[in-house]
């Protein structure tokens, strides 16, 4: 008791030594335990999930192909004022780097990635590199005769602006911007830009998703969480049951009952409602309804766990104070699920953002989406770096949609089962 | 049966099942009087809550009606019948501040901004919560959150109000404070109340009738000292207060009284004849332990029997004494620890006696 009540003296344990550091001892070892509970999934997501993030945002900024290639040029070009044409010793240094480019027949590469900044590039350095041997001094003189788009102050410029490891362009362009002739960041003129538009639509296809889920989704968790726990669970399977079906099956199945002879279509006009087959498929509808039916799912279990830990004297107890009804449910009810329209909206809209089969399958060419213009780089144009640039600014906007609903929801108020 | 104009609500004949197959409630008839406190009693599962629910609109009677006012209310929903209601788990909103929860009852009802906070502020006064307004009910205790309950119950003025076990998940000292403090405000509001519980001295405590529910029956609607001096039946008997029971067969009987003979060989006694009738008729005598006396003197019981102390326990203000009477060994008899009370040993053999009239012959179950 004395001891406990001195205050000038550091409180110990009935041995002496010092109460803190006892505590201490005595939590480290859970806390080791908590750590080795953890260690596999903290190293599962580092290896598979940071280190690929990093290295998708390191590919979406790589330039190192520029100075690896045009070595000499690069260095060289870094005395350049900007101003008319660059001095003797450019061109001198590029005359050697397209002798070593051709020797190393990589001179093609690099014309690839200088022709994303400047068109007519790639041809410039392949057509110069053919002739790279009969280059001599001046070297200003013999590469304009060479090629006299040489004489363009622009291509050195690009080269100029380009000569780092890391480059913005691709960032840049995947928000539909772009470098000026001055060298300063503007928007593309409006026949290229495309992809701000295909965010934008993203954005809303994945918001008219997320509505159309919560939508559908609202009555049936609450039904869900009304009934006696048989029943319940009973449908709750049902709610499951798309989880356990192929992505791909299910989103086939909507083309053989949206596409014009498919089951719909052939059902309306059997019956005579409509003479034409209705445009189902090919187009936003089809998005939407097939989006929806897949991500249906995310939306109702959230929902459904918050509203069966919502406790239903609450609803009497309004009704007991005179509420109607309808009032009871808008003031009591609804404010309580919140933290599950939520989080279930915040799963679907996060999901749909980078969703791709469906709309692959089902859209038309209006509804192509964020993930299918990543494809679209990555498979056809193989521009990689492009591809991970509007990777990277998918990332960025996710990122700011959750610190939207953080500010506005709380991540904590969040509830998932 | 009809109830009179001074009668708030009256229930005429209702039954109510759950399933098709049971009656949870039986042939209920009761009247609760203007401004009563009226406590229904019983054990768990014996139909309260089915009562109550069935007041306040949330379950309809299968059969029967209730009538509030004198109007019958079984078409009315729940919001229109303007019943006041505190539930078990108080049912407050959380995502509503204490103020929020006060005016919520208010705002349903249009009054104006100055109005609802002027009202809200008295009823947080009235519960003594005066500073508590801008909290979450997640911020209080259970005290707290239980007194916030009771004034959102009654914020709105209603004539009646409900309370379903609204103390049960307190502590016994907060309860009992808890349990004065919602009888003075039923005292200065003149409010009628009618409260369930299972704890019977709640019911004592508070009330000015109690029913006793049993089995969704009523077995006895009393004043509280009523209820416990004169219990109608075994049941009552047997569930209010500490009550010992004799089992016998009536061997002779008049108009007032009944003569006894004891199951376990224990002799003949007289009781009172309440609840049994007919010679040959079982019964069961219920007596209070502190209506019986051990080692009477003289002529002073007017009946006797002897007993075996079983075991004597020291309880301070009175002891505790278990003896065996006529085959029951759990008859208990309390002695007051007043100057030269008795002293006794274990084992001795004693007699025990009581008068007549505290000994009260009731239905027996049948064997
Ligand atoms: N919604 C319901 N559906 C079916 N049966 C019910 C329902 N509510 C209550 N019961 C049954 O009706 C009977 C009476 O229940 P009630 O809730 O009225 O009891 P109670 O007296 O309030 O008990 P307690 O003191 O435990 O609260 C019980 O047997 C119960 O199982
Ligand atoms: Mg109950």
């Amino acid at each position: 008791m004395a001891i406990a009540t001195d205050s000038s003296q550091p409180l110990t344990t009935a041995d002496g030594t010092p109460l803190r550091q006892s505590l201490r001892r005595a939590e480290r070892l859970n806390k080791l335990r908590a750590f080795g509970l953890v260690a596999p999934l903290f190293l599962f997501i580092l290896v598979f999930f940071v280190f690929p993030i990093a290295k998708l945002a390191s590919v979406s900024v790589d330039n190192s192909i520029v100075p690896e290639i045009l070595t000499n040029t690069v260095e060289a070009i870094q005395d350049w004022d900007g101003t008319d044409l660059p001095p003797e010793p450019v061109w001198k240094a590029m005359a050697a780097d397209l002798v070593e480019g051709k020797k190393n027949r990589n001179i093609a590469k690099v014309g690839k990635r200088l022709n994303f900044e400047k068109p007519g590039f790639r041809r410039l350095l392949i057509k110069s590199a053919r002739k790279a041997d009969k280059l001599e001094a001046p070297y200003k003189e013999s590469l304009i005769k060479a090629n006299k788009k040489w004489a363009d102050p622009e291509f050195w410029r690009v080269l100029q602006r380009e000569s780092g490891d890391y480059t913005f362009s691709y960032i840049l362009r995947a928000v539909d911007m772009t470098y000026s002739e001055e060298g300063s960041v503007t928007m593309v003129d409006d026949k290229n830009a495309v992809y701000l538009d295909i965010f934008g639509r993203t954005l809303f296809i994945s918001a008219q998703v997320t509505l159309t889920c919560l939508l559908l989704g609202f009555p049936i968790a609450y039904l869900l969480s009304t009934l006696p726990a048989k029943t319940g669970n009973m449908l709750m399977i049902f709610v499951l049951l798309p989880f356990w079906i192929s992505l791909l099956v299910r989103t086939t199945a909507w083309i053989v009952l949206l596409q014009d002879q498919g089951v719909i279509n052939s059902a309306l006009i059997g019956i005579g409602v409509i003479n034409e087959p209705l445009e189902l498929i090919r187009n936003r509808v089809g998005v939407v309804v097939a989006m929806t039916h897949i991500l249906l799912p995310f939306m109702i279990l959230p929902l459904y766990s918050v509203m069966k830990g919502i406790n239903p004297s609450l609803m009497r107890a309004a009704k007991s104070m005179g509420a109607n009804p309808a009032i009871a449910f808008w003031r009591v009810y609804t404010p309580l699920t919140v933290p599950g329209i939520g989080a279930g909206g915040l799963l679907v809209f996060i999901i749909s953002i980078g969703y791709y089969i469906t709309p692959a399958l089902v859209g038309g060419p209006k509804d192509i989406m964020a993930s299918q213009l990543i494809d679209i780089q990555m498979n056809q144009q193989l521009n990689w770096n492009m591809a991970s640039a509007i990777g990277v600014v998918l990332l960025a906007i996710t990122l700011v949609l959750f610190a939207i609903y953080n500010r506005l929801v709380g991540i904590d108020r969040m509830k998932m089962g | 049966m009809t109830g009179s104009a001074d009668n708030i609500v009256v229930f005429e004949g209702v039954q109510k099942s759950y399933d098709g197959e049971t009656l949870v409630v039986k042939d209920l008839n009761l009247d609760v009087d203007r401004g009563e406190f009226l406590t229904m009693l019983g054990p768990s599962g014996s139909g309260k809550t089915t009562v109550l629910m069935m007041l306040a609109g949330f379950e309809v009677p299968t059969h029967g009606q209730i009538l509030l006012n004198g109007t019958p209310i079984n078409n009315t929903p729940p919001h229109k019948r303007g019943i006041g209601m505190v539930f078990q788990n108080y049912a407050l909103f959380p995502h509503m501040t204490v103020g929020e929860n006060l005016a919520f009852p208010l705002e349903v009802r249009k009054m104006g901004k100055a109005e609802i906070e002027d009202r809200v502020n008295k009823a947080l006064d009235m519960v003594r919560l005066g500073g508590f307004a801008n909290r979450r009910p997640a911020q209080l205790s259970g005290g707290q959150q239980q007194r916030v309950a009771v004034a959102r119950a009654l914020v709105f003025e209603p004539e009646l109000v409900l309370m379903d076990e609204p103390l049960g998940a307190l502590d016994k000292n907060l309860r009992e404070e808890m349990q004065y403090e919602i009888k003075h405000i039923h005292e200065n509001l003149g409010v009628s109340m009618v409260y369930v519980t299972h704890d019977q001295s709640e019911a004592l405590t508070m009330s000015n009738r109690v029913a006793v529910f049993e089995d969704g029956v009523i077995q006895q609607l009393a004043p509280p000292d009523v209820l416990y001096e004169q219990p109608d039946n075994a049941f009552v008997a047997g569930f209010i207060g500490e009550n010992n029971k004799l089992y016998g067969k009536i061997v002779s009987e008049d108009d007032v009284n009944c003569k006894v003979e004891l199951e376990g060989g224990g002799g003949t006694v007289a009781a009172m004849k309440v609840n049994a009738s007919g010679v040959g008729t079982r019964t069961t005598l219920s007596m209070r332990p502190e209506r019986v006396t051990i080692n009477p003197e003289g002529n002073a019981s007017e009946n006797t029997c002897s007993a075996k102390v079983e075991e004597l326990i020291y309880l301070g203000d009175h002891i505790r004494t278990r003896v065996s009477v006529s085959g029951n060994s759990d008859f208990i008899v309390k002695i007051p620890n007043s100057h030269g009370h008795v002293i006794l040993q274990e084992g001795t053999e004693v007699t025990i006696g009581w008068q007549t009239d505290d000994c009260r012959a009731l239905d027996a179950p049948n064997v």
